[in-house]
């Protein structure tokens, strides 16, 4: 059955680097040196990316990243407390939404 | 029915059927053909520096991850003349290093012996303890045994939170690690100016590598300590080789060709030339000689043409013999490597 995500697609990311070499090689880069030993660690870059993966509800990424943080040595635990982390932070975005419902509430009525 | 391949009647108890598996595997070229195109073809041994003693399939746990099918219910176990060939081949050598595993080889009646002896020989002694084993009644004054022969524990300890050691080595497994290793850092083990080796080994709980060696002892380090007050000497990271109970849960989970593929693509030339095999020399419970303790569980023998029981050792032959490969050999030289001592790189 077609779908629009295929997770076999994820291996064919690299084709991206084919419609613009110089700018596919200028993200690779950006994305290595986002994600090497820094003032945080890989493992915790790793869970923040899930958490992201999870709040841009990107498939790959989160396919992808389960793998990282796995094999960056954090668990389940760890790895649901990142993915709440987005969920509140998603949550809360709508949530504070609400002040500029109340502004408008406000405006409107009598 | 117990745990193991064997009492299970599963067709991978047969390692012909697991080596029919490895070389049916579409989601890599065979490991030989990575060899050569990394022009490490064929592999050599460079010397013996490890004399490792597998001493049999019996142990107190039934891992699910085993790649020796380890279990209560295994009665395989080597004989006192096995062991004396042992320390006899050992005695004609300078070989520094004897690595004693099983199983649980401690649970072994010629443990003791055969650590006293290679002691007496000057060797440095390494017992692969699965922890659990310290506790049992029968094996009172065990610890004592170790430390007063200063022998290296390198004790398996998967996670330092019980859900994930449980998981893979059974229920109740991660207390009574943390109760063995309370009992070794209260003798002097792990702890500095002892001259006691205590080093863990991290296997992962699942179908992925471990994480690099250095990040996640640290972690170990400072979870270990704040949690439970232990200290250790050093942490290794060992790759699960898709070989016996694992191979098992890969091909159960849908996770094979995708681990293989894993494997193949960190496939590391630099690992591949540092690997175990190439300096140690592994002998099985009943004298056979291997390359490692995965060609021994894949009863993968020695190339023709050399000795092949440690009856007729030979450490001139031996030295720099081929090395007999097969596709398992990727979860050795993936990523960082792995190795019975940890990363390789």
């Amino acid at each position: 059955m077609d779908t629009y995500y295929n997770p076999r697609d994820l291996g064919k990311f690299v084709d991206m680097g084919k419609g613009n070499k110089e700018l596919w090689d200028k993200f690779m880069s950006y994305y290595s040196a986002v994600f090497a030993e820094g003032a945080l660690t890989e493992r915790e870059k790793a869970l923040i990316a899930l958490g992201v993966s999870h709040a841009v509800q990107c498939p790959y990424c989160i396919d992808a990243y389960t793998q990282a943080c796995l094999e960056k040595g954090s668990d389940a635990e760890e790895m649901t407390e990142a993915v709440h982390v987005a969920c509140a932070i998603r949550g809360g975005a709508s949530l504070v939404h609400g002040v500029q419902m109340r502004n408008a509430i406000e405006k409107l009525s009598m | 029915m117990g745990l193991t391949l064997v009492a299970r009647n599963n067709p991978l108890a047969s390692s012909r059927e697991q080596l029919k598996r490895l070389a049916a595997t579409q989601a890599c070229v065979p490991f030989g053909e990575r060899l050569a195109r990394a022009k490490l073809a064929p592999l050599q041994a460079t010397g013996i520096s490890v004399f490792q003693i597998n001493v049999g399939k019996f142990c107190n746990q039934s891992c699910r991850h085993c790649h020796v099918d380890a279990g209560p219910e295994r009665s395989e176990q080597m004989t006192r003349e096995t062991a004396e060939l042992c320390i006899k081949a050992l005695a004609l050598t300078d070989i520094p290093t004897v690595d004693i595993t099983g199983g649980a080889p401690e649970l072994n009646a010629n443990f003791r012996w055969l650590v006293a002896q290679a002691r007496a020989l000057g060797r440095h002694v390494l017992d692969r303890c699965n922890l659990s084993v310290l506790l049992l009644k029968p094996q009172a004054g065990l610890t004592e045994f170790l430390a007063r022969h200063q022998v290296e524990i390198i004790a398996s300890l998967p996670y330092f939170r019980p859900a994930q050691t449980d998981a893979q080595r059974g229920d109740g497994v991660f207390d009574k690690s943390i109760t063995a290793l309370h009992m070794l850092n209260r003798l002097g083990y792990g702890m500095e100016g002892t001259g006691l080796s205590l080093n863990l080994v991290y296997n992962p709980v699942g179908a992925f590598l471990p994480p690099k060696q250095e990040a996640i002892e640290a972690q170990f380090r400072r979870e270990l300590a704040q949690r439970h007050g232990i200290t250790f000497n050093h942490l290794y990271t060992i790759t699960n080789m898709p070989i016996s109970r694992f191979l098992e849960f890969l091909l159960e989970s849908g996770n094979y060709e995708g681990y293989m593929e894993r494997l193949a693509n960190a496939f590391n030339p630099s690992a591949a030339a540092g690997v175990m095999c190439r300096y140690t020399l592994s002998v099985g419970w009943e004298g056979t000689l291997y390359d490692c303790d995965f060609n021994q569980m894949l009863d993968l023998r020695l190339a023709r043409g050399l000795p092949q029981h440690i009856r007729d050792f030979d450490a001139t032959k031996l030295h720099s013999r081929p090395i007999v490969t097969a596709n398992h050999c990727y979860g050795c030289t993936a990523g960082a490597g792995s190795s019975c001592g940890g990363a390789v790189t």
